[in-house]
């Protein structure tokens, strides 16, 4: 279990990457989408991997549980990461509507004519 | 003991209040959100006299105690962080309504609050998660004051600015899953606590999840090489807005400060030196690029934006020293800095609001040309680091902390000649702005642009708000022995990791 965790936290992260680096407004959302998804779940793992134990103390004493922490940090982080998405696809749509562009890198602006008045 | 969450809590409520209730109603907005910035900044002095004693105030949510629940600390430096938070964000909103600023786009008194919330926050809390929410606040609060009021260039910067803060977000959990792994806890207290306990060939995890806290931090510091957002950010930013930023790149240096001195910091085997080995170098490269940035600045915003990236490097140079008589020197350095790049925004606003744009070549004198210019000599100067602002002390304190061989050399230099460059590169555009405009016929007038707007004379709430951040920085170097032994009781407390530890962890049940 743990390389299939492993490796799939490592493959979203690069791919979340990969996207990031395309900056254009679309690939860079679903790469940022991508890198959430990957942080969840190394989230999870930060807890210990563990198969069929509750998150919470059994009062009958023997029966083991697992971190119930991580699970807490990871439904924040994804509340905050889905608002997040939200808000950026936003600004996205804007930026596209203003400049009729969705690249994300700004070119320099050939201000040199201007400065000899 | 509840005035400790009111700095979180007030805004919060007032927030939703002004975006649903007063939405239609600018001069009700307008009062309520002044209304809570001064009791805000009222609140702040309180706090401030309550931990300059020297006691750690320890505020638990839901009344569940340290290392289970989140916890709000309060000590010298927090409260002073919150309090410079409330004065400057009073000075910027007194700027934001008398230039018409806040009216240009929706909501922007709600989001001014929820900014306040975040930041105030990221100052109290002492849990490295909860650390991370209030970063998402005030982040979502300040991608909504980034566009603010729209347009072209300013939607394409504000979209950079937000792809890059949540990249950033995510390294930020990264670093919180590693630590947690690690550590098991993300209490600042309880960090502190185990992470010596932690052998050092066994501390390879911490140390990884250390250096990913720093870049996140160096992120919102602005720290090279992760500094490159910084300047197209302020100059498309409404000119209040990038004034309220200014104390956004010290959130970044405090929880340097903060989580890097007490949980891995000095007198720690598994993580000794690691924050200052690599903080140090990138600093002195973040000075260069701000003095290099300021001289070859074309337009006025980049210009004082390169400038902030410059005095970030010279607090991070103090920062990276990791010792109490460094950090009290950054500490009075960080306030002055603060002030003065939210003055130099503010006068530039003036400035810029009256030409044709913020492009540093000749153009005809606007109305009040000396007033203008004699405001921005006193804030470029007080930014660069001359006397008799408060930026010349608190440079000089930054190089006097900075006498260790191996060290002195490189900050000395990177400082003295950034500030020399800071200096050229500030007469230059003033000299531009202000006395070559002086020197051109009104006839010129007519080759450029036709003259919309008729000169319009600043009032004189227009230019209270610069005025005060100028007084501000006076005061600063005028009670400058005061101001530096509290701050260095305050650095003293900061590095008294055991006191922290107690205060929080094995604080005494009451009701």
């Amino acid at each position: 279990m743990e390389i299939i965790v492993a490796s799939s936290v490592g493959i979203l992260t690069a791919g979340g990457v990969y996207l990031i680096l395309r900056l254009r407004t679309f690939p860079v959302i679903l790469g940022l989408a991508l890198l959430s998804y990957a942080v969840n779940v190394f989230l999870f793992a930060s807890g210990r991997l563990a198969i069929d134990q509750s998150p919470i103390l059994s009062k009958y004493g023997e029966a083991t549980y697992t971190d119930p922490l991580p699970q807490a940090l990871v439904l924040t982080a994804i509340v905050i990461s889905f608002g997040m998405t939200a808000v950026l696809v936003m600004i996205g749509l804007g930026a596209f509507l203003e400049a009729d562009s969705d690249k994300i890198d700004i070119e320099a602006e050939d201000d040199s004519k201007e400065v000899q008045p | 003991m509840h005035w400790i969450i009111l700095p979180v809590v007030l805004p919060a409520m007032v927030a939703p209040l002004i975006g649903f209730v007063m939405r239609w109603d600018i001069t009700l907005a307008r009062s309520a959100s002044v209304a809570t910035t001064i009791l805000l900044v009222g609140i702040s002095i309180g706090l401030a006299v309550m931990a300059s004693g020297g006691e750690t105030f320890l505020y638990k949510l839901g009344n569940w105690p340290a290392p289970f629940g989140i916890v709000l600390v309060l000590d010298r430096l927090s409260a002073l962080m919150v309090l410079l938070t409330t004065v400057l964000a009073l000075i910027v909103l007194i700027h934001a309504i008398a230039t018409g600023w806040d009216n240009r786009g929706r909501h922007f008194h709600a989001l001014f609050q929820f900014q306040l919330m975040g930041i105030c926050g990221a100052f109290l809390t002492g849990d490295v998660f909860n650390l991370f929410v209030f970063f998402e606040v005030l982040l979502i609060a300040s991608y909504g004051l980034m566009i603010h009021s729209g347009g072209k260039d300013r939607m394409r910067a504000g979209l950079q600015y937000v792809v890059m803060n949540l990249a950033g977000s995510t390294l930020f959990l990264f670093a919180l899953g590693t630590l947690y792994a690690s550590t098991g806890t993300l209490n600042i207290a309880d960090l502190a606590e185990r992470i010596p306990q932690i052998p050092p060939e066994e501390a390879a995890l911490v140390r990884v999840a250390a250096i990913l806290l720093m870049i996140v931090f160096a992120v919102k510091a602005a720290l090279f090489p992760v500094q490159f957002w910084l300047p197209a950010t302020y100059a498309n930013a409404p000119a209040p807005v990038a004034a309220l930023f200014a104390i956004m790149t010290k959130v970044g240096a405090y929880a340097i400060l903060r989580v890097h001195t007490t949980a891995f910091g000095p007198g720690i085997p598994g993580t000794e030196g690691l924050a200052g080995t690599w903080l140090f170098p990138a600093a002195i490269v973040t000075i260069a690029i701000g003095a290099i940035g300021v001289l070859g600045a074309r337009r006025l915003m980049p210009l004082i934006g390169f400038s902030v990236v410059g005095s970030m490097g010279t607090l991070l140079v103090a920062v990276a020293a990791f010792s109490p008589t460094a950090t009290s020197a950054a500490l009075y350095y960080m306030v002055h800095s603060t002030f003065a790049a939210a003055c130099l925004f503010l006068i530039a606003d003036l400035v810029v609001s009256r030409r044709s744009a913020d492009r540093l070549i000749p153009e005809p004198a606007t109305v009040q040309n000396g007033l203008f210019a004699a405001l921005f000599f006193a804030a470029a100067i007080a930014m660069a680091g001359m006397p008799p602002l408060s930026g010349f002390l608190g440079k000089l304190l930054v190089l006097d902390a900075m006498r260790e061989p191996g060290v002195m050399g490189w900050a000395w230099s990177a400082i003295l000649i950034g500030s020399l460059l800071t200096i050229l590169g500030f007469a230059r555009a003033g000299s531009t702005l202000f006395w070559k405009s002086t020197a051109m016929t009104p006839e010129a007038d007519n080759s450029g642009l036709e003259d919309v707007a008729p000169p319009n004379h600043a009032t004189a709430l227009q230019v209270a708000p610069s005025m005060l951040a100028l007084a501000v920085l006076a005061a600063l170097a005028a009670f400058a022995g005061p101001v530096s032994a509290y701050l260095e009781d305050t650095s003293a407390q900061l590095f008294d990791r055991d006191g922290y530890v107690a205060a929080v962890l094995e604080q005494p049940e009451e009701g």
